[in-house]
């Protein structure tokens, strides 16, 4: 059993839970990620690992009750326990294995969109650590959804805040800010590390690529064992077939395909609909409407 | 005196048009009036052929005798001394290529019906809560073993009996390796037989941690940093092989393992757990394996109707008899002679069919099966909304990978000496799938034996 220490609402969509996870905790790296499951008869679920401390012996994780298994992990409460952490799984981000001179020369931009702020925190901290100060831009939806302001603030060199709707910050997306600090504020960045939903990096790897900065992406599909076994994670990166559990989930973004990852991901929708509904109907749950 | 009768005691089955609607267990097994009838078969061979076709060499007459005389907790013990999963063995062993391939009563008739009786016997043995018999005192050292199916549970088994103080790193949160996720409910019950036979590990005094994955968690080394004498990898061959062909990565398309996972780990087919899985109208599998018959079956139990799709003819097909033989009584249709070119998708990128080609036999390959060739101009559509690509898999790099010494072959196999499981890196021992590719139970079970007895040998050794 692996006990929840903290749990935390961030705001109307976002959870936080710190886990008591000493094995994970001692090994695991940035961009690397844990599968969770709360009980018995749920479903494995890959989480990214947002923070953790090795001397605690505790992760981080930050999610998103969408589904069915999210939705109920809101029942778990400070000192409840998940039955499985499994983890660190995937590969560490590649700039934590770069040499850190090479590391230092580069100008480095992060974009986060809504949660994937979760995923850019332990990176931006870690390079934080070895003297590196990344720029960031932190974007959401709208105010309430900005993510670990204060956090990134406290590591990041410049932070951008964004809003979709202006509530916060800079007016639009992540991409158009960093459209705009290329193109009109001068700065010059070697590489970005975008991370967010799937058609916000799409659309951002697009934009990076007509200004010639190449861009990291982190995926998160359909995963079911999350160490190679099941390869229902399989993405297309140029041309090749890769797992995300195992050959990311860091990805250049270039020559992914975005359109069958997104794809992809909707294969359990159905189902999963299903499910949420029985979820939320209860007893009352007898199938839907009849037509579907 | 062994009775002449020819043929051997049938088994009862469930019937195949009520089982082919249910996850319950196929084969019912002997009961004991059957298993002693059939036990009076036997010839007690001065020199048991069967044995010799045994890949952990259970003494197979010696216990079929004891069964005979009503010693059944004798029996047990018998087959306990060179197995720790006999009620597995007995179910899914391909006995006809092993012990009962060899027994001389098949000259003339049916061989003995030995995995029967195994089964007959380890069913008893957990009915009555007989255990197996442990050391009878440890001798202090720590063995670490990486992966608790067949070949892990076995060297694990082997090494507590000798009195090792035995560690199992599992990846997954259940143990049993691919009898938990792999092997189907209904010709292998999780509960009943599975966790049963894992706990007869334990009992031996072995520790299982799950939810661990060597190679990511810690390595190799630092585990014998942390005072393992000794590592044996038993982490199988979990990579699943796709074809490469266009449209593979539809919607609808799944691996063997991803489907078969879903179903059998996770538990897809119950209501109450909350795990997806696609229940397909019409599905296509693409293989002739065991793992193929076992993701045909599903599929079928799941409501669809299913077409098995092989490049080579019936004689060729790689499963067990028993497994074609049911699956056929099931109702699964079977292609042969038929290789899959493009996967066809609809325009939500979801699978619509599947295009084939037809084949036909030519020269012998490497193999030794004669190879199947294209027929051109054969080309043809089956209309189906669900793939299963079951064309076998290969060893999970994360180990080899990650542990300096550790050399593979090009088939990333670990490479592992056959006798005693060493590896090219001191005190790591490695055996089953891991090594071999994609095998059987037995023979993972038969190298986690050797395994043990390497690394049995190397802290003796050290010892001096």
């Amino acid at each position: 059993m692996y006990t929840i220490k903290k749990a935390k609402q961030l705001n109307k969509a976002n959870y936080l839970m710190v886990l008591d996870a000493p094995v994970i905790a001692k090994h695991c790296m940035p961009g690397q990620f844990i599968i969770v499951k709360k009980e018995e008869n749920s479903e494995r679920i890959p989480l990214t690992i947002c923070d953790y401390d090795r001397e605690e012996g505790t992760i981080t994780i930050v999610f998103q009750p969408v589904g069915v298994s999210t939705t109920k992990m809101l029942s778990l409460k400070e000192g409840d326990a998940f039955m499985d952490v499994v983890g660190p799984l995937g590969r560490p981000s590649d700039l934590t294995e770069m040499p850190l001179e090479e590391l230092k020369k580069m100008k480095l931009l992060f974009i986060a969109g809504g949660v994937g702020a979760a995923p850019i925190y332990p990176q931006v901290k870690w390079l934080h650590e070895q003297g590196i100060d990344a720029d960031v831009i932190n974007g959401a939806r709208t105010k309430e959804l900005v993510l670990f302001e204060e956090e990134m603030r406290s590591v990041a060199g410049n932070m951008y805040i964004t809003t979709d709707d202006g509530s916060y910050g800079f007016k639009g997306t992540g991409t158009a800010m960093m459209e705009e600090l290329v193109n009109n504020q001068g700065k010059h960045y070697d590489r970005m590390i975008a991370i967010g939903p799937m058609i916000m990096m799409k659309f951002c790897v697009l934009s990076a690529k007509k200004l010639g900065i190449p861009t990291v992406v982190s995926m998160n599909p359909i995963m079911v064992d999350g160490t190679g076994m099941c390869g229902a994670c399989r993405l297309t990166v140029n041309g090749e077939t890769k797992f995300a559990c195992v050959d990311g989930p860091e990805f250049e973004g270039d020559n992914l395909d975005f359109d069958e990852a997104m794809k992809r991901a909707r294969m359990y929708k159905t189902e999963e609909g299903r499910a949420m509904l029985a979820l939320q109907e209860g007893e009352t749950h007898h199938g839907g409407c009849g037509n579907c | 005196m062994a009775n002449n009768v020819l043929e051997k005691i049938p088994v009862r089955e469930q019937e195949p048009s009520v089982r082919a609607t249910n996850f319950e267990e196929v084969c019912y097994g002997y009961n004991k009036e059957e298993a002693l009838a059939e036990s009076e078969r036997c010839l007690n061979c001065k020199k048991p052929k069967c044995v010799e076709g045994c890949p952990v060499a259970i003494n197979i007459p010696k216990f079929i005798a004891e069964l005979k005389d009503g010693n059944f907790e004798q029996a047990y013990q018998t087959i306990s001394e060179s197995s720790s999963l006999p009620a597995v063995c007995g179910r899914v062993c391909p006995q006809e290529t092993q012990c009962e391939g060899k027994c001389i009563r098949g000259i003339k008739g049916d061989a003995v019906s030995i995995g029967k009786l195994e089964r007959f016997v380890a069913d008893w043995a957990r009915e009555n809560g007989v255990k197996p018999k442990g050391a009878a005192e440890k001798n202090g050292h720590k063995v670490a073993v990486i992966g608790a199916g067949p070949a892990g549970l076995t060297c694990a088994g082997d090494l507590a009996r000798m009195g090792y103080d035995v560690t199992i790193f599992e990846a997954l949160h259940k143990p049993g390796g691919v009898l938990t996720y792999g092997i189907p409910e209904f010709r292998l019950p999780k509960d009943a037989v599975v966790a049963a036979e894992v706990e007869n590990v334990k009992a031996l005094g072995v520790t299982i941690e799950t939810d661990h994955v060597v190679g990511k968690a810690d390595t190799i080394d630092e585990l014998m940093e942390e005072g393992f004498e000794a590592v044996f990898i038993g982490s199988g061959a979990g990579l699943p092989k796709f074809m490469g062909i266009p449209g593979e990565n539809a919607s609808g398309v799944f691996s063997a393992n991803e489907y078969l996972t879903r179903n059998n780990l996770m538990k897809a087919f119950r209501d109450d757990y909350d795990t997806p899985i696609y229940r397909a109208k019409k599905a296509v599998i693409v293989g002739g394996g065991n793992v193929a018959m076992d993701a045909a079956r599903t599929a079928l139990r799941l409501g669809a109707e299913v077409h098995l799709v092989y490049r080579r003819s019936e004689a060729e097909l790689p499963a067990r008899a028993e497994e074609v033989h049911h699956a056929k009584e099931e109702g699964i249709i079977f292609d042969l002679l038929t290789n899959p070119v493009e996967i066809l998708e609809d325009e939500n990128g979801w699978v619509r069919g599947i295009r084939c080609i037809r084949m036909e036999l030519g020269e012998p390959d490497a193999s030794g099966r004669r190879s199947p060739v294209e027929i051109p101009g054969s080309e043809f559509e089956i209309e189906c909304d669900c793939v299963i690509m079951s064309l076998g898999t290969s060893p999970n790099p994360l180990i080899s990978s990650t542990t300096k010494g550790l050399e593979i072959n090009k088939r990333k196999c670990i490479i592992a000496d056959e006798a005693d499981g060493k590896t090219t890196k001191i005190g790591v021992y490695a055996g089953g799938d891991a090594v071999t590719g994609a095998a059987t139970v037995i023979l993972a079970m038969g190298a986690g034996r050797a395994g043990a007895r390497g690394i049995d040998e190397y802290i003796k050794a050290q010892e001096k």
